[in-house]
């Protein structure tokens, strides 16, 4: 088992580090700093943040809505929450420049810019917030709020004093594995981004384009930078869930 | 009031975001009638994708069950070497993006990689060819079913298997007869979860795939020699896949939750 992970996973990861690396820090440096490069990872962090920061504000709304809020054809509304991920992201991607191109029926246009990876950023990382804040709302003891309630709480400061502090750790586990998600997306942007350099190429879409023209050694670097806020992700995930346990047991 | 404005807020954000989409693939792909979309769907190409796509995924989809499930065991019921290594890696592959997951394949096994002597000198092609694109598949599909099943296996508990182990029962029996039934939706759950991944794959196997496409690959194929219709019928095709995905996950969610 820890075999297959290791042929599988580790392996391959190793590789990329190892490649990386080939050239000493000073090639890894080069690559890394690279305009072009400097300008796909900026845009894809920019971007990602966004994006992961208005699914936290409506993905907790969702969430709230979805839990408290009684209305017909509400467990269908709660099941289409996963489209994004069911759905493939390249059809994602196709719909979406359907949907915003120059022949858009609704309208509107805007692919080929930045606000095209933004929508499609948008739609990709929707399901995380609310799946973090869900079972945690559903949990929650109504009684406390009631509590605050009957001491004269107005529902802001209730919502402000009672409910956030206990759903804050879900929102944010949710916005960073809406980032991680969001800042190494390639299937729902390399269409209707039009893949512009120092405008709207991302970074997945940069190290596409290094491998497609035998750049290597600059694929490999910004790939483990890519890595890099992947396993950072992870470990801010995971001291986040420690620490909210820890709160719950005190 | 406030709770009527919080309703529209979320529903109309659903449905701006969610179902302006998926119903634009539905207009787009008829737009040109049923004819056009059915020529387009059984086409040379897109039969040949459909079939590498289902191909993948029938190799991909049980050796990460079986992975999950002697993983899930591992890590819930066992010690060893090893465990804080699997359980640092097992959900990078939720989080890493598929592109860095393609690029290190195309290192490993492509020219001048650790891996590129070992093949090459047999005559067997991994990048660039079948092999590749099912081993970044089952990358980015790996840990499906050991996330749905390690909690389902704490939640369970070692009673029942101390129970039939004190009463006789071998190893095998023990899982058989106790533990799988008892994981058994969240198995299910997770063999959903995985196949969804495998279909919809495309930024890894996007650079390790040679001439041979995928569905996914396909739909860009044909979108970028200015074949709409076809772009069109095989993303819808993988749509209605995505759909009878989440209608399984409405079904057996309660079961799961039931079980736990």
């Amino acid at each position: 088992m820890t075999a297959y992970l290791t042929l599988i996973v580790i392996l391959p990861l190793a590789a990329v580090v190892a490649a990386s690396g080939e050239d000493g820090w000073a090639g890894f440096w080069a690559a890394v700093s690279n305009p072009e490069a400097v300008a796909a990872l900026k845009l894809s962090v920019l971007i990602a943040i966004l994006a992961a920061l208005v699914n936290a504000v409506l993905g907790t709304i969702t969430a709230w809505v979805l839990v408290r809020d009684r209305f017909p054809g509400r467990s269908i509304v709660n099941s289409v929450i996963d489209l994004p991920f069911a759905l493939p992201t390249i059809v994602a991607g196709l719909v979406l420049l359907a949907l915003y191109s120059p022949s858009s029926p609704i309208g509107v246009h805007l692919a080929f810019t930045r606000w095209a990876i933004f929508m499609a950023l948008l739609f990709v990382t929707l399901p995380f917030v609310v799946r973090t804040v869900q079972p945690v709302l559903l949990e929650l003891d109504m009684e406390m709020e009631q509590a605050a309630r009957s001491l004269g709480a107005s529902e802001f400061t209730v919502f402000r004093r009672v409910v956030l502090p206990n759903i804050m750790p879900g929102i944010l586990s949710g916005i960073a594995l809406a980032f991680a998600r969001a800042v190494g997306e390639i299937g729902s942007v390399v269409l209707i981004s039009g893949n512009n350099p120092f405008h709207t190429e991302v970074a997945s879409v940069y190290v596409l384009n290094q491998v497609h023209s035998g750049n290597r050694s600059a694929a490999a670097a910004v790939a483990v930078v890519l890595l890099l806020i992947s396993f950072v992700i992870l470990l801010l995930v995971g001291g986040i869930r420690r620490l909210a346990t820890r709160h719950e047991y005190a | 009031m406030r709770r009527l404005a919080l309703r529209t807020i979320a529903l109309g954000y659903l449905a701006i975001v969610l179902l302006g989409p998926l119903a634009m693939i539905f207009f787009k792909t008829f737009e040109h009638g049923f004819g056009a979309f059915w020529d387009a769907v059984t086409a040379h190409e897109s039969i040949v994708a459909f079939k590498t796509t289902l191909l993948i995924t029938a190799i991909a989809v049980p050796l990460n069950t079986i992975f999950g499930i002697v993983c899930g065991l591992a890590i819930v019921r066992r010690r060893f070497p090893g465990k804080g290594i699997v359980n640092a890696f097992i959900d990078l592959p939720l989080a890493v993006s598929p592109v860095v997951v393609g690029v290190s394949l195309f290192i490993l096994y492509g020219r001048g990689g650790w891996f590129y002597g070992v093949f090459e000198n047999h005559g067997i092609q991994i990048l660039f060819a079948l092999p590749a694109m099912v081993i970044a598949t089952m990358f980015v599909s790996l840990p499906f079913v050991a996330r749905e099943v390690i909690p389902t296996l704490r939640e369970v508990g070692e009673e029942q298997e101390q129970a039939a182990h004190t009463l006789g029962a071998s190893g095998w029996q023990t899982f058989w007869r106790i533990t799988l039934p008892s994981i058994r939706w969240a198995v299910i759950y997770g063999v959903v979860l995985t196949t969804a991944r495998c279909l919809g794959e495309y930024g890894a196997v996007a650079i390790v795939h040679g001439y041979k496409t995928t569905a996914t690959l396909q739909v860009q194929d044909y979108y970028e020699n200015f074949n709409q219709t076809g772009a069109y019928a095989v993303s819808l095709m993988l749509a209605v896949v995505a759909v009878i995905v989440l209608i399984s996950m409405i079904l057996i969610r309660p079961r799961e939750v039931e079980a736990a």
